[in-house]
């Protein structure tokens, strides 16, 4: 082995001679000149769609001359929340940074606001719905601009063959690829009797009433069916009215058809209770279909996404939307800006959606009709429904229209499945009612 | 006068190098100096961190107010906190008196095994704990799946009824309680085994001699040479238990309902699910007085004992 040994003196002329090198070489403009861009995107469940998100992203770093870093974050074990809660705090962090539901209004005073881009992309690609509305704009000001990545309708994904054997169903015909459903008899009543059904055939509905979001979000928009509010727009406890009694009612006569443990579901329960083949119905994106497809063949060969059933005050599904927003201590919020508008486009939008197989969901109004929804299969036409082309339902997200920091606890802590299984458990109405009352009472703390 | 001044300034150099010279050659100067990467890293990694989170459970929600304890009154009102404070106790005491009382039986059996074949005995007994728990408890979690339990499996085909493990409190507390205890027992093992080898052999002799019986072996002469490590295991492990979170957080997150939350996870849900950052804080701090009080007497017992001896 070699050793050589660096005198004091060779490393300081060696050191000098380099600096002197440096500061007279002429300033070459690099391949990156507009500088740099750091972007934190929602890691997809669906394998490979990363991919061409990826590659649009360096397109468009390529055309403008900006190096873009790209982090794929995972929302699994929470690390997205953790790294938004990490770089709001500290002040630091991604250019574009992936946050859901309720997350663009927790940081509504640190987020660049988008309004200028917004109405541009409005006139462009159409209106969003006023769930995206009340989500991603708080007093005037857009926080960020809808995600096509990761936001989704979480509507019924049913069992074709089961639903018609056990409950007379038949699901194709109510929701019909290519035409407008058909499903005027689609209410709570012929829900009830349909879950009804699939239990004594052994093959219950897989709807959780645990506190993550897929069962939240379900209860929600049986919840705002029934126009059960907890907390009205102006901040006030409204909980304590008939439509909630309604609400709750309807749950526990439900919950009777239900597996016995889905208190403790998570987000994964139903789509394990799908793809096993056990249940006839899950409220799930086309991500259980999509696992199906590939570990039980038999299972998707059933499966078709549709709409929900409708409650006296209509018919609500949840939508789930992440948006892209901007920290205000990012250095480089113009090119940020370029880079989302990029994103927004039609066709930017649907290479996003083919690549997740028809998972992602933008919320523009023209982007509801790619064609990936019509030719999904098998069976033919399973996802056609799923983007809600006809505006058969109203989107909306569980907890609203309460103020955003009420809302977001009521959602976070489940409040509206705690009531559920509570009073199912054989706690009074009204105490029920008083529980949740002192718990949203508890939230209103500034 | 230039000689002299140059000469005092020589002789005041020589004196301050004289005396840094002692103070590096003091052996305190030198332990200090060995130990400061370890106080450093002690001081960014859990001294900013634990007063970083005292300041945050004293501002207001949106953190721009200092309320001081307002945040504790707020939570003492809270009927949710109580429920939590209440299964935190149920989780931490239970868990740590099994995991001490199997620790203590299976470090006897363990003991008595002969020399040759006990070392790969230990090595299996700590597999649980060497195993990170967030990962082991992955694999329970698919033995209790709501789907898929394992569990019920067998059950099933032993004409037993299914059990709801998660979904019903009393079983999603023992399970949880259960994989705590499957976990942190060989800890217990393994402590009580050193402490079990460090006895005497002539003390047993001595009391077989006197006739005493297996029970008044244990009694008389196991459990006070064991007292020592019988505390410090227990205190350290109620300490660990207690700031639980990954294993309530991976089997249940808490639930059915909040059936099994205990402070870190409540924490968690409070603080970072729903963005109530000094909330958080405060659930988390809220053992701290009463953990700290405990371990003070425990450790004066101790080092009272130890002066004794």
């Amino acid at each position: 082995m070699v050793s050589r040994k660096v005198s004091r003196r060779r490393f300081v002329a060696s050191t000098a001679a380099l600096s002197t090198a440096a500061v007279a070489a002429p300033f070459v403009r690099g391949a990156y000149a507009a500088g740099k861009l750091s972007v934190g995107f929602w890691d997809h469940w669906v394998p490979n769609a990363n991919g061409a998100t990826e590659k649009l992203i360096k397109e468009w770093g390529e055309k403008e001359k900006v190096e873009v870093q790209i982090d794929f974050i995972t929302s699994q074990g929470n690390k997205l929340l953790l790294t938004t809660a990490a770089e709001g705090q500290a002040g630091s962090g991604h250019d574009i940074l992936a946050q859901n539901t309720f997350l663009p209004a927790r940081y509504a005073e640190i987020l660049v606001p988008m309004n200028d881009l917004m109405d541009d992309l409005i006139k462009e690609n159409g209106k969003v719905n006023n769930t995206v509305e009340y989500l991603g704009k708080v007093k005037g000001k857009w926080l960020g601009i809808p995600a096509t990545i990761g936001s989704q309708i979480k509507g019924p994904c049913s069992r074709l063959d089961y639903m018609k054997q056990y409950a007379g169903l038949d699901i194709k015909a109510m929701y019909p690829a290519g035409e407008a459903p058909k499903a005027d008899n689609w209410t709570f009543d012929t829900f009830l009797k349909a879950a009804e059904a699939c239990h004594k055939g052994g093959h219950p509905f897989g709807i959780g009433l645990g506190t993550t979001s897929d069962n939240v979000d379900t209860i929600g928009a049986v919840f705002n069916s029934f126009g059960a509010v907890l907390v009205n727009e102006k901040g006030d406890i409204v909980i304590k009215n008939d439509q909630v009694r309604q609400a709750l009612e309807f749950y526990k006569k439900l919950m009777q058809f239900l597996p016995p443990d889905v208190a403790a579901w998570d987000d994964a329960s139903n789509n394990k209770f799908l793809v096993s083949g056990q249940a006839s119905m899950i409220m799930n994106p086309p991500s259980a279909w999509a696992v199906a497809k590939r570990d039980a063949p038999q299972v998707a060969e059933q499966c078709w996404t549709h709409g929900f059933p409708s409650g006296p005050k209509g018919r609500y599904a949840p939508f789930l939307p992440f948006f892209w927003c901007t920290w205000s201590f990012s250095k480089n919020q113009s090119a940020a800006k370029s880079l989302l508008r990029y994103l927004s486009t039609a066709d930017a939008a649907e290479k996003m959606v083919n690549a997740s197989g028809g998972y992602d969901l933008p919320a523009f109004e023209k982007f509801t009709t790619f064609k990936v929804w019509a030719e999904a299969e098998p069976p033919k036409g399973t996802l056609y429904h799923y983007p809600n082309p006809h505006n058969h339902q109203i989107l909306s997200v569980a907890a609203a229209p309460a103020p955003h920091k009420i809302a977001e606890q009521i959602y976070n802590q489940g409040i509206q499945t705690q009531m559920a299984v509570r009073y199912f458990k054989g706690e009074a109405l009204e105490k029920t009612i008083d529980w949740a009352s002192g718990e949203i009472e508890g939230f209103m703390r500034n | 006068m230039a000689d002299i001044a140059a000469s005092n300034s020589t002789v005041a150099t020589r004196a301050g190098r004289n005396s840094l010279h002692k103070l590096v050659q003091r052996k305190s100067t030198v332990a200090f100096l060995m130990a400061l990467p370890l106080i450093l890293l002690i001081t960014i990694l859990v001294a900013y961190p634990a007063g970083y989170a005292v300041w945050l459970s004293m501002l207001n929600k949106s953190m721009v107010r200092f309320v001081g304890f307002g945040n504790f009154e707020f939570l003492f009102k809270r009927e949710t906190f109580w429920e939590i404070v209440a299964q935190s106790c149920l989780f931490a005491l239970t868990a740590v008196l099994f995991k001490a009382m199997i620790g203590f039986v299976v470090a006897h059996f363990v003991n008595n095994i002969p020399t040759k074949g006990q070392r790969k005995w230990r090595g299996m007994l700590l597999v649980p704990w060497v195993i990170p728990a967030a990962m082991s408890t992955l694999s329970w979690l698919w033995l209790f799946d709501p789907s898929y339990s394992a569990f019920n499996w067998i059950f099933a085909h032993i004409g037993l009824p299914k059990i709801s493990w998660l979904g019903e409190a009393g079983w999603a507390r023992f399970s949880v309680i259960l994989v705590n205890v499957w976990a942190g027992a060989p800890f217990f093992l393994i402590m009580y085994l050193a402490a079990l080898k460090s006895v005497p052999e002539q003390l047993y002799e001595a009391a077989s001699i006197d006739g005493a019986t297996w029970w008044q072996r244990i009694w008389y002469v196991t459990l006070p040479m064991m007292r020592n490590i019988i505390a410090i295991t227990i205190l350290f492990s109620t300490i660990v238990t207690f700031a639980n979170f990954d294993i309530v957080r991976v089997l249940t997150a808490g639930g059915p309902l909040t059936a099994t939350h205990v402070f870190a996870t409540w924490a968690f849900k409070v603080g970072i699910e729903s963005g109530d950052i000094p909330l958080g804080a405060t659930v988390s701090l809220f053992m701290v007085p009463i953990l700290a009080v405990a371990a003070t007497f425990i450790l004066r017992d101790i080092s009272k004992r130890g002066s004794e001896v």
